[in-house]
């Protein structure tokens, strides 16, 4: 048990510090989110407070939903091959997947909050329960890197990666994000949080399934 | 006792079915009249859709579990089948709808999520055909078949019912049969489920023949 977490961890750290390495991958991503606000905000030309709620909540989680699936589609073809094949000597397919998931998830939870508080600066801030506001977006990463994960491993397999992904994963992720969106929505116009609770079982329970399916099915997928 | 008897089952009720839904005594229901009819198509096609994709799912898992490319092949025709009658309980709900809701396609959950649920398998199919090596294709393409359809579930089951739904049994509307429906009518509907899954097994299994004769000339 101690040994598998300390090869978990391993793994962790090693996607870290691959990430750090080619900072122009991450710093991408970062830009990625920022000018994909700046260009809502200029091609609405809204000023702030302009937009109404429901379409201030649907713009932010549709940037955020392609930010997903451009920072998460490349977390299995930025390293080749060969050295994948050597990880796959080292550790277990279970391992490899979960430390993506997890270093996805992390990533994920950074560029949902970055992409919020430049939302948030320049388009307004019309929620009303910040709190559960923040907590939806958490959720929203974690499902987010969680079912992405593996669609991306599928995709990385095929001849065209960057279309597939963007096939296979739209229909997929769609229940989270309506699910999400309807969290977000409540949050917005400060209802009780009693009102949110089935959805965000819901949610949590999503995440579950498909976690568990990752961890079952990676497996399979790696030996091809 | 040949091997058969299930093929002139579903014949047999099929034609119970088709007899009976145009010509037998329905209740007269507001709004509804004589299009409670459809409750004979229009859901079983969708039950069946759902036990086809089931299926499919299971014969993906045991793919995974042997290896063996017959039940992937199997495992594709079922999912086939499923996308005709998923088409097939669209068309003859939007028919429904015209005549009871007032327009073909309302903005109702249940049929968004199902057109997503399509959009599902239709990427399946695209997935499947950027492979050239077989088992490379079987064994991807499996896993996320598998994917599919744990998503799909949620996405059928619970989405809608947690919103307001035109269609019964969801957003808090009774479920059809509390009301509309009496014994005589569920005489004919329980059957047409069991004829309408048989006639999409019978489909299948016709197209994974083919199948196998295909690559029987292959090779």
């Amino acid at each position: 048990m101690t040994k598998s977490v300390q090869q978990l961890s391993a793994l962790m750290r090693k996607e870290f510090l691959l990430e750090w390495r080619q900072r122009y991958a991450l710093n991408g991503m970062l830009l990625y989110i920022v000018g994909a606000v700046f260009v809502c905000y200029l091609s609405f030309n809204a000023r702030r407070g302009q937009l109404t709620p429901i379409v201030w909540n649907t713009l932010f989680w549709i940037i955020l939903l392609f930010t997903a699936i451009n920072a998460i589609a490349k977390s299995f073809v930025q390293e080749r091959a060969g050295r994948q094949l050597y990880y796959y000597t080292l550790a277990s397919p279970q391992q490899i997947i979960l430390s993506k998931i997890l270093y996805n998830m992390a990533l994920m939870i950074v560029l949902a909050l970055l992409g919020f508080s430049i939302y948030a600066f320049v388009l307004g801030n019309p929620v009303n329960d910040v709190p559960l506001y923040i907590l939806t977006l958490l959720l929203g990463a974690i499902g987010f890197a969680a079912s992405l994960t593996l669609v991306s491993g599928i995709a990385s397999k095929a001849e065209n990666p960057a279309t597939l992904m963007a096939v296979l994963s739209f229909p997929i992720i769609l229940p989270l994000l309506l699910m999400v969106l309807k969290i977000s929505k409540n949050a917005l116009d400060g209802l009780d949080r009693s009102v949110s609770w089935n959805e965000i079982i819901i949610v949590l329970a999503v995440d579950a399934i498909v976690l568990t399916l990752s961890w079952l099915l990676f497996p399979f997928l790696w030996r091809s | 006792m040949n091997k058969n008897w299930w093929k002139a089952l579903a014949v047999l009720i099929l034609s119970y079915v088709v007899l009976k839904g145009l010509l037998g005594v329905v209740p007269r229901q507001p709004i509804l009249n004589e299009s409670i009819r459809n409750v004979y198509f229009h859901v079983p096609l969708w039950f069946a859709m759902i036990t086809l994709l089931l299926t499919s799912a299971v014969y993906s898992i045991r793919y995974l579990r042997n290896g063996r490319l017959g039940d992937d092949l199997v495992a594709v025709e079922f999912a086939n089948t499923a996308i005709l009658f998923g088409l097939l309980g669209c068309a003859t709900g939007s028919l429904w709808a015209n005549f009871t809701w007032g327009e073909p396609w309302p903005n109702d959950p249940k049929l968004n999520c199902v057109a997503v649920g399509m959009l599902m398998y239709l990427a399946y199919l695209i997935l499947r055909g950027s492979f050239d090596d077989e088992q490379r294709r079987a064994r991807i393409s499996a896993v996320y078949n598998i994917f599919a359809f744990a998503v799909f579930v949620p996405l059928i089951f619970i989405v809608p019912r947690l919103t307001d739904s035109l269609h019964p049994g969801n957003g808090g509307n009774p479920a059809f049969g509390k009301y509309d429906m009496d014994s005589n009518m569920r005489m004919v509907f329980y059957p047409a489920i069991i004829g309408f899954t048989l006639l999409g097994v019978w489909i299948t299994e016709l197209g994974v023949r083919m199948r196998r004769v295909k690559m029987a000339l292959d090779d």
